[in-house]
């Protein structure tokens, strides 16, 4: 347990310094929700029933923004070979890192949300609701975006890769993420169906990214 | 681990092939290493010597042979009881020097020596707040050393370890490799300069 709180405590700490770039999806986020409501115009009323899937997609263009450099700087500097040769199963060190990128880049997405809230005319009763849907959503982004990271590693400047092979795969969340928030909105749906299918998206992707990652990294020793 | 289990220690490979990117980089290679013995692997440019230091620690996978330790610790595989110095030096630059080193100490994890002795060490007790980013490249490579000091594994793999090292640096590392030596432990290290300790030599390749 010590070595992968050691790890989770690591990336956090160069994710917040300088140049770490926890802040980049932060900014990138405010970036889009701001300009929105200048985009779509003062339909306030419009604003409120786009208000949810703007958040969402901000928050998934966000956390994917920072996500391809998750294994790439570890590979670069050899830290990934000591990482795999260490004590550590694989599997965890994997789990750790993202949890570490989650922490740092996906939390602050969910707290910047009730402010980007006001500019998109959501009560806040629609904002708790976003919240609470990015907060059981955005961790599935991130470990099944790591399988996306992985590969780019095995695959050398993957990086558009990433993009192609990672966002068919965040559909699903988007997909009930969005649902889950306009159920709250404007109904007709409940907002416990499509909630608890992105719960159970997560859990999946809990599950199923660090064990592929770790078999991707695995394969593409050298 | 006893010293009693130490003393019986030997690293040995069998008929090694490696392979990579299609192209056969050796083949047939054999190698022992006895506990206190260090051997320095010698070769032209290319000839595969880092390929060597890969396949025993694990990262790359060997297209036929085995490598064993005997004598180690059962429940460990062989990559876990080594220590891979290469090129890169698996240093964060936004950390500090400690920060660095105490990672690393406690992400390996198993024995360990206190890390601002090793510091003292190496000769970095006066920049152990230094972000690793500001250091040189023979600062780094000493942090790097500090690495082994503090975490203890009873197989070093070196990739051009005295690459960086200015003449007092080489010297200290020198008086390091003896006393791992001394402890029973093994050293296997590429080199082209001479390694500064009495090393058998493993030619891979041809003639240099």
């Amino acid at each position: 347990m010590t070595a992968l709180s050691a790890l989770v405590r690591r990336d956090i700490r160069i994710a917040l310094r300088v140049g770490g770039g926890a802040l980049i999806g932060v900014l990138f986020f405010l970036t889009v929700v701001v300009l929105m409501p200048f985009a779509v115009g003062p339909d306030l009323a419009l604003l409120s029933r786009l208000g949810p899937a703007i958040l969402w997609l901000g928050a998934l263009l966000a956390s994917l923004l920072t996500l391809d450099r998750l294994f790439m700087a570890d590979h670069e500097d050899g830290s990934l070979d000591l990482i795999t040769m260490s004590r550590t199963p694989l599997e965890l060190a994997c789990a750790a890192k993202a949890l570490a990128h989650w922490l740092a880049a996906g939390l602050p997405l969910i707290v910047a949300t009730p402010v980007l809230g006001l500019l998109l005319n959501l009560d806040m009763v629609a904002t708790g609701a976003v919240a609470l849907t990015l907060l059981a959503g955005t961790p599935a982004l991130t470990f099944t975006g790591m399988i996306g990271a992985a590969l780019a590693v095995t695959l050398h400047r993957g990086g558009l890769l990433m993009a192609v092979l990672v966002l068919p795969l965040s559909i699903p969340v988007l997909i009930f993420g969005v649902a889950a928030s306009q159920a709250v909105i404007v109904g007709p749906m409940t907002f416990g169906a499509p909630f608890s299918i992105l719960c159970a998206l997560s859990l999946v992707s809990l599950v199923i990214g660090p064990f592929a990652a770790a078999a991707s990294l695995r394969h593409g020793l050298d | 681990m006893s010293g009693t289990t130490q003393g019986k220690m030997q690293l040995s490979g069998r008929g090694l092939i490696c392979v990579r990117g299609g192209r056969e980089v050796f083949s047939g290679l054999d190698f022992a290493a006895a506990a206190g013995e260090a051997v320095s692997v010698v070769g032209r440019n290319g000839a595969g010597k880092t390929s060597l230091l890969r396949l025993i620690a694990g990262l790359l996978v060997p297209a036929a042979g085995t490598i064993v330790l005997d004598g180690g610790d059962g429940e460990l595989t062989l990559p876990e009881q080594c220590h891979y110095l290469g090129h890169r030096d698996a240093l964060k630059p936004a950390l500090s020097v400690t920060e660095n080193l105490t990672f690393w100490a406690d992400f390996l994890g198993g024995e360990r020596a206190d890390p601002a002795e090793t510091l003292a060490t190496v000769g970095l007790d006066h920049a152990t707040h230094l972000p690793a980013g500001f250091l040189s490249a023979g600062q780094r490579r000493r942090l790097s050393l500090a690495r082994l000091l503090t975490v203890r594994r009873p197989v070093w793999l070196l990739d051009e370890p005295t690459n960086a090292l200015d003449v007092a640096g080489q010297d200290m590392f020198g008086g390091l490799m003896r006393q791992h030596l001394s402890r029973g432990g093994m050293i296997v290290a590429a080199t082209h300069a001479p390694l500064g300790i009495e090393s058998r030599e493993l030619r891979i390749g041809g003639v240099a």
